[in-house]
């Protein structure tokens, strides 16, 4: 049985700044233990044969032309911000930055 | 512990330097998206689903960006990797609104190239490679504003204002391997590492490199080991170096920096540091997240990209010369000096210059004008000399008309200010404004006897045999004949008519 310590937890919600409680953490740290038994099930079989993939449809190089289109008016790309000053988003106190 | 001198860093220990260089391609529109990627726009007037990270939208990687980043791969003798794939790199930061910056992370694009640079020393020219671990494409951040606080600064601050027109422009990433072995010339490598990349990124027209505008941005990692020693020492990053003259300054100011705090028995902290134009010094920006803190994953809404080996030689095939290359064989075919050298890829004039010469025009004469009364009239007005309304072909018209004797070089100034002013070419200025050189000796004799009547004494020391003199008389002439008259003639003429030879 996989485990990832309540320390772990704590550092991906830190990351991700997500805040949760102690027994949040402790309660996570158990069931991100069974998310990976259950991935790790796949890293039992042998695919030696099998090339890495990261997209279901065997597709590549698939791009678009250098061409400009219209933009969304700055009211629209706005109206769903949670606050907006100047035309610009507004968000909170960026933390996490020593001194 | 006082603050070591240059000359004593050097002396006990040997830098390491690493080297990333951001730049912004000149694609018209963004990465994934296809918004503008015009600079200057009013804020968030440039940004669609794809680049506001809504839900359900789906990046589309844009090929011109692919084409540019291979052209820089092969320009800076970079492998291309016939499969490679875009990667997320997770960051909870408001200026990426998906909090994830697409990149490229085990499977870069480009990869194992060199640029060869050179520096002058007092032992004379120096020759460096700096070896290109990879050439990789992610997307630009927004551009935050901090709110309250002394500095405008993010410490402090209250809160932070985003215009997300800049996320998503294509960006493209040059990694240098380390780089061991400059010793004390450390920083004026860095130096002319960026500007030769600058030049071949500028011959490539993939990027306006503007350093002072962001496009191209350089982030300089320092540590020093002690001489002798190959165990690395502990590094520092520094970002914000905005200016080739900065990342000079800034790596001599880290190699102190980290010596003092060696000196001394202490620990170099591994940081990031932000460079401060007006000191010349850094201070502390955020502890280096750890390479596992971005947890980088292959991006699943994005498809491998695997450009055809025949396409890559395609491109190779229209590679322009390298530009170190090119002012070698300039130099040496004008018949340059250093100075004026220097002076023409100060002024960026290299380019307008040649291609008035392949248009006729001697080069001393055609590098002349450029970098004198062109630049002059470019720098009253405060823009470029390539903005100004005249042309290589103007200027080889120009230097064509003065060696035909039909303008003199003040004349020509004249027509120069009249090419820029809109009245035409060359030929249509001398025309509409009646310019012409005076040829009539009749009218040429008639100045000089009275500038001779005039200057008496002087004239008369002229006839004495003291010929340098006479160069006070021509000078009145060519001013009472307003700058017409052809100053050889004139001499001819003066010394005819005062017996001298």
């Amino acid at each position: 049985m996989s485990s990832l310590s309540r320390d772990d937890v704590a550092k991906l919600a830190g990351l991700a700044r997500i805040e949760m409680t102690e027994a949040e953490l402790v309660e996570l740290s158990s069931q991100f233990g069974l998310i990976l038994d259950a991935v790790a099930r796949v890293q039992e079989m042998d695919l030696s044969g099998v090339k890495a993939t990261s997209h279901p449809q065997p597709l590549e190089n698939i791009a678009r032309p250098d061409v400009v289109l219209p933009s969304l008016s700055p009211e629209d790309a706005l109206s769903g911000a949670p606050a907006q000053e100047e035309s610009r988003f507004r968000v909170p106190q960026i933390l996490g930055e020593a001194e | 512990m006082a603050l070591p001198t240059y000359d004593e860093v050097i002396a006990k220990w040997d830098p390491v330097l690493g080297l990333e260089v951001h730049v912004e391609l000149n694609t018209a529109s963004k990465m994934f998206c296809s918004c503008a990627t015009e600079f200057g726009g009013a804020p968030n007037t440039q940004t669609c689903p794809v680049c506001l990270a809504l839900p359900g939208a789906l990046p589309v990687v844009n090929e011109k960006a692919i084409e540019s980043t291979i052209l820089i791969g092969l320009a800076l003798n970079c492998k291309i990797a016939p499969y490679s794939r875009f990667a997320r790199k997770n960051y909870f930061y408001p200026d990426m609104p998906k909090n994830f910056q697409i990149s490229q992370f085990d499977e870069p694009i480009c990869f194992d190239g060199y640029v060869d640079v050179e520096i002058d020393t007092e032992e004379g020219p120096k020759q460096f490679r700096i070896e290109v671990e990879r050439v990789h494409m992610e997307e630009d951040t927004g551009k935050s504003l901090h709110v309250g606080g002394a500095t405008g600064r993010i410490h402090g601050a209250d809160y932070s204002l985003l215009d997300y027109n800049r996320a998503g422009i294509p960006l493209v990433e040059i990694v240098t391997k380390i780089v061991p072995g400059t010793g004390k010339y450390a920083p004026e490598v860095a130096k002319a590492y960026v500007a030769e990349l600058r030049d071949i990124l500028r011959g490539l027209k993939v990027s306006d490199v503007k350093m002072e505008q962001g496009s191209l941005r350089c982030d300089a990692n320092v540590s020093l080991k002690p001489i002798g020693s190959d165990v690395l020492g502990t590094r520092s990053e520094t970002k914000n170096v905005n200016s080739l003259r900065s990342v000079e300054r800034a790596i001599r100011g880290e190699m102190i920096r980290h010596a003092e705090l060696l000196n001394d028995g202490k620990k170099v902290k591994q940081e990031t540091r932000h460079f401060q134009e007006d000191t010349g010094l850094t201070r502390s920006g955020r502890s280096k997240e750890q390479a596992e803190d971005y947890r980088y994953f292959p991006d699943p809404d994005l498809v491998p990209v695997t450009p055809a080996a025949s396409w890559i030689e395609e491109l190779r095939g229209t590679l322009p010369e390298r530009p170190s290359l090119r002012r070698k064989r300039i130099k040496e075919e004008w018949n340059v000096p250093d100075k004026e050298m220097e002076a023409m890829i100060n002024a960026d004039v290299l380019d307008i210059v040649e291609a008035t010469v392949l248009l006729g025009a001697d080069p001393t004469k055609a590098r002349t004008w450029w970098l004198g009364e062109i630049s002059r009239i470019a720098n009253d007005q405060n823009i470029a000399v390539a903005e100004l309304a005249i042309t290589p072909a103007d200027v080889a018209e120009l230097v064509a008309l003065v060696a035909k004797g039909e303008l003199t070089d003040k004349l020509a100034r004249q027509v120069v200010e009249g090419v820029i002013a809109g009245e035409g070419k060359p030929s249509d200025v001398v025309a509409k404004r009646g310019i012409k050189v005076v040829n009539d000796d009749g009218a040429l004799m008639a100045a000089i006897e009275k500038v001779c009547a005039e200057q008496a004494e002087t004239a008369e020391k002229v006839r004495g045999g003291h010929l340098p003199a006479a160069g006070a008389l021509i000078g009145a002439v060519m001013k009472e004949t307003k700058g017409q008259a052809d100053a050889a003639r004139v001499r001819e003429l003066l010394l005819g008519h005062l017996g001298v030879q």
